[in-house]
């Protein structure tokens, strides 16, 4: 925890106060944990929608000449191939292939793009990019304190939405992104989340956030703080950097492959990542679900038969499931779903099964 | 409940003494809103001996595991097995339906080590400001 430094607060700190939420430090920044209740939370995004402020990740405006080689030296996707108003989840690697941040990567136009780091990376992610930008002519720029992330998930969050914006929100498919009036206001609004749900993170300015906020909250959306979020994402299989992935964590351990295309010319970790596709990783990621009531959380080892084989990276119960679940890292060969594990919980060892992420999957509408 | 009759802990139990010398034990309504959901508490059983401040049992919520803490000795006469299946209750009512053991005292002079709830309210409060 931040000892003795201030707090950076976002443009909706009053919105958290006013509602009762209770605010925390995370990542340099004052942040609602909960407002009524973690499960009642989770309940609103998988049966209707919730609302999250964000806005304590990262926004880095990448524009210029140079700004494509660069980010294509950098990202782990081909950013080439990348399409107006289309975006991409990626990682970024340091030469030896260990995970520095990962992101997702809008093309605005053919010379700039925005890039939504974590909340703690985003400086190491804009001093990667300058260090990496050669004579590149290349202008980042962060909008993080002029700018409000607003994410509005689950299932009614289009219904809710089209409350607030004449866009032709059916024309935003998922990884797409448009900018155009909604809230009385200019925004940028992308068909993408963290929580396994259809949703939207909106981007706008700092002034009109707290009245874009409470119009959502007017349409239903239920104010969800970052206990939620966490909950959601690692029941919908997606990894948080800094638990389930980091520096020494290469995207193949993580299983992360699908985001990843190395054999591009130019591309930092190219070398790194080509070898370790080419060996296998050593350890694995995996999702697991404890039997009985105890939760594994992150520090527990994983044992098989008294012997250390991994360690767990995240661990909650999961009320969508009625289940506690859990990821972690073990040696490849005991990796397999159905594989039985045990995992230390404070000294008692507890049995768990490997299973196939994600946990859950929503059901798609026909 | 007369809240006046509770006596609390610093780790945010509390106690409340009947005429035969049984004491009824719980968290406090602070301890269960900052633990936020709880899905799990495990409790000792009928006939187990506990020491004040020592070990009682380990709750645990959607965010975070805690320990409890035993505000007296004695004896555990009676415990919530409600709980096992409807942990919830504790978030819901942790001074009535929430409750956890009932403990036989074995020194009721024990009592004076813990604080009267305007003394714990303080307590709290002083906490919430550091």
């Amino acid at each position: 925890m931040m000892t003795g430094k201030r707090l950076r607060k976002t443009a909706l700190n009053s919105c958290h106060s006013d509602s009762g939420a209770r605010l925390v430090p995370f990542a340099g920044w004052e942040m609602p944990i909960q407002y009524s209740g973690i499960f009642d939370e989770v309940k609103a995004v998988r049966s209707s929608a919730g609302i999250f402020d964000v806005s304590h990740m990262g926004r880095l405006e990448i524009s210029g000449p140079g700004a494509e080689s660069t980010l294509n030296r950098v990202l782990s996707v081909d950013v080439l191939a990348l399409l107006s108003g289309r975006a991409k989840y990626n990682v970024v690697c340091n030469e030896n292939g260990g995970i520095i941040d990962d992101c997702i990567v809008y093309r605005r136009d053919e010379t700039s793009f925005l890039l939504i780091p974590n909340a703690s990376n985003c400086a190491s992610v804009a001093a990667w990019l300058r260090e990496n930008s050669g004579q590149r002519t290349i202008e980042i720029s962060d909008t993080t304190e002029n700018t409000v992330m607003i994410a509005l998930q689950g299932p009614d969050s289009q219904t809710m939405l089209t409350d607030h914006t004449d866009i032709d929100l059916d024309s935003i498919r998922p990884f797409r992104s448009v900018t155009g009036d909604a809230f009385g206001t200019r925004a940028f609004i992308a068909r993408t989340g963290y929580t396994g749900e259809d949703g939207f993170e909106i981007i706008l300015s700092a002034e009109e956030g707290p009245n874009s906020w409470r119009q959502l909250e007017t349409s239903g959306a239920i104010p969800c703080g970052l206990g939620a979020r966490d909950v959601l994402r690692l029941e919908a299989g997606l990894l948080l950097h800094g638990n389930d992935m980091n520096q020494t964590v290469n995207p193949y351990e993580a299983g992360l492959q699908t985001f990843v295309e190395s054999d591009r010319e130019g591309y930092i970790a190219r070398d790194a990542l080509l070898a370790i596709e080419k060996n296998g990783p050593s350890r694995r990621l995996i999702g697991f679900v404890m039997e009985g009531k105890k939760i594994a959380r992150e520090g527990c080892l994983i044992m098989d038969d008294g012997e250390e084989i991994g360690n767990v990276t995240s661990g909650v119960p999961s009320p969508t499931l009625g289940i506690n679940i859990g990821m972690g890292f073990v040696k490849s060969d005991r990796a397999e779903p159905g594989t039985q594990i045990d995992i230390d919980v404070r000294g008692e060892e507890v049995a768990a099964k490997v299973v196939k992420l994600p946990f859950y999957r929503r059901s798609k509408k026909s | 409940m007369d809240s006046l009759e509770l006596k609390y802990t610093e780790e945010h139990e509390w106690i409340v003494i009947d005429a035969a010398g049984v004491g009824l034990v719980g968290i406090s309504q602070h301890a269960a809103d900052s633990l936020g959901d709880v899905v799990f508490v495990d409790l000792p059983q009928v006939g187990d001996n506990l020491e004040q401040f020592g070990k009682l049992g380990e709750i645990e919520s959607v965010k975070a595991f805690s320990e409890l803490f035993s505000p007296v000795s004695g004896s555990v006469v009676e415990v919530n097995d409600s709980l096992s299946d409807a942990p919830d209750l504790i978030n819901e009512n942790p001074y009535e339906s929430g409750w956890m053991v009932k403990i036989l005292l074995s020194d009721l002079s024990e009592l004076d080590k813990l604080m009267s709830a305007s003394e714990y309210e303080t307590f709290v409060s002083e906490s919430e400001t550091h």
